[in-house]
């Protein structure tokens, strides 16, 4: 796993219980606004339906197979918000092979599932999912 | 005993069947120091409290506080008692639900604060939303009520909730059977969806015989509160044909918008029997060789012998 990512999991897991909403909360009040070429053309965002709330992702190959990750979700959804931030902070700028070797189930061991309903968790791996496929697409131009 | 709180005189709440179960925004808002009142968020999203809350209220959680940590069950007497005390609660307390998502998990907390049999329980009409958008007060401190004294009282699982089992028997009886999610969840398409994780239920489809009234039809879909009397009335006693004395079980995913259903029927349209069957279609949709209804294919009977 990514070092940038695996340090926030490890923070989440060596937090007591009471602090790992607060850092969620950290994360979701940091994640970055839409760049703006995202938020005057909205089509290359994609929506994650998974997620109750309006919840919009894109994952952007650069010329130098970095890999941009940009998410748009409202303030009424600060744990998606939070999610966001995570991945945003975890893996933002990383490789394509670095975001699609992400184990799809990383988020386990943030020791999240105490505070929020394993139902509510998926949602992360949902995201990883979505951001995954267009890194495929995007980067293999793989359209399956 | 103690004195007991006002109802709020609002005119569109006294059409209801228990004008005392719900309370508007203004009224609270002149009531946030009341000692006897506590009010408490209960919310879908498990950030937003910490975002802002109205000033005083705290929180409770539907998975952290309400279920039990490792059986997929409610907590117990003493995990109540206990709960309620670092809430401040006591037995006399009104306790004012309020949270987003139109009060769904407020409806759940208040719900499962009946099967505690806790006497004042309230909802605040329109919820969050309702709360916020009229520009009222919120905060981020986060109240340290004293510790209060609560009784420890065994929950009643018999009155207000259903299991597997009861639905099961429901089924082909005079009772009636709800479901109350969206349509597509209620005729199956939902789950069929490829990659769509969020279900939760391998089958799609409702129990044989439910009627499909989903939650939403009870709201204002602009403020979040709750239709008035005489339109609930239209719903469910005219449309629905449900009688006040109808033994009716309510289901959707997992307990939260029955729960919404729950307190429709039985508080502000005075229903007597109706209980939430809160393992809903996440157990249903799960369990082995129950029976599913879906359009366009016949209700298969068990088969196989046995138990």
């Amino acid at each position: 796993m990514r070092p940038e990512l695996q340090e926030i999991v490890d923070d989440f897991a060596a937090s007591p219980k009471a602090m790992r909403l607060e850092l969620l909360l950290d994360f979701a009040n940091s994640l970055p606004a839409l760049p703006a070429h995202l938020a005057d053309d909205r089509s290359g965002l994609e929506q994650v339906v998974e997620c109750q709330t309006p919840f919009f992702v894109a994952a952007e190959p650069g010329p130098d197979g970095r890999v941009a990750l940009y998410f748009d979700a409202p303030p009424e959804a600060p744990t998606t918000r939070g999610y966001a931030g995570v991945l945003s902070a975890g893996l933002s700028g990383a490789t394509a092979e670095e975001i699609l070797t992400t184990p799809s189930d990383f988020y386990t061991a943030m020791g999240l599932s105490e505070i929020i309903s394993p139902l509510r968790l998926r949602g992360m791996g949902a995201i990883l999912g979505r951001l995954k496929r267009q890194v495929h697409q995007r980067v293999d131009g793989d359209a399956s | 005993m103690a004195p007991s709180t006002e109802t709020d005189p609002d005119p569109k709440l006294a059409a209801y069947h228990r004008p005392d179960r719900l309370v508007t925004t203004a009224w609270l808002a002149e009531r946030l120091d009341d000692p006897a009142i506590v009010v408490a968020e209960s919310d879908e999203d498990v950030l937003l409290y910490e975002t802002g809350h109205i000033p005083g209220a705290v929180k409770i959680d539907w998975h952290a506080d309400l279920n039990d940590p490792v059986a997929r069950d409610y907590v117990d007497a003493d995990g109540f008692a206990a709960l309620m005390a670092a809430k401040g609660v006591t037995r006399d307390t009104t306790l004012v639900f309020y949270g987003d998502n139109f009060n769904w998990w407020a409806a759940y907390a208040m719900w499962v604060c009946k099967l505690f049999g806790h006497e004042d329980v309230r909802l605040l009409d329109g919820g969050r939303k309702k709360w916020i958008d009229e520009g009222r007060p919120l905060t981020t401190e986060v109240p340290a009520p004293a510790p209060a004294e609560y009784p420890r009282v065994e929950r009643d699982d018999v009155a207000i909730r259903a299991f597997k089992e009861d639905v099961l028997a429901h089924i082909g009886t005079a009772g009636r059977l709800v479901d109350v999610r969206s349509l597509g969840e209620y005729s199956g398409e939902l789950t069929h969806m490829p990659d769509y994780p969020q279900e939760g239920a391998i089958r799609g489809g409702h129990v044989p015989g439910a009627v499909n009234v989903p939650w939403r039809r009870a709201v204002n879909e602009e403020d979040g509160t709750f239709k008035p009397a005489d339109e609930l009335r239209a719903i469910y006693l005219e449309e629905q044909g449900l009688r006040p004395g109808d033994d009716v079980i309510a289901y959707c995913r997992i307990g939260e918008r029955s729960s919404h259903t729950w307190f429709v029927l039985t508080q502000l349209l005075g229903l007597e029997n109706v209980r939430n069957y809160d393992g809903s279609w996440v157990e249903w949709g799960n369990a082995v060789r129950v029976p599913i209804e879906r359009p366009g294919h016949p209700v298969r009977p068990p088969i196989g012998g046995g138990r």
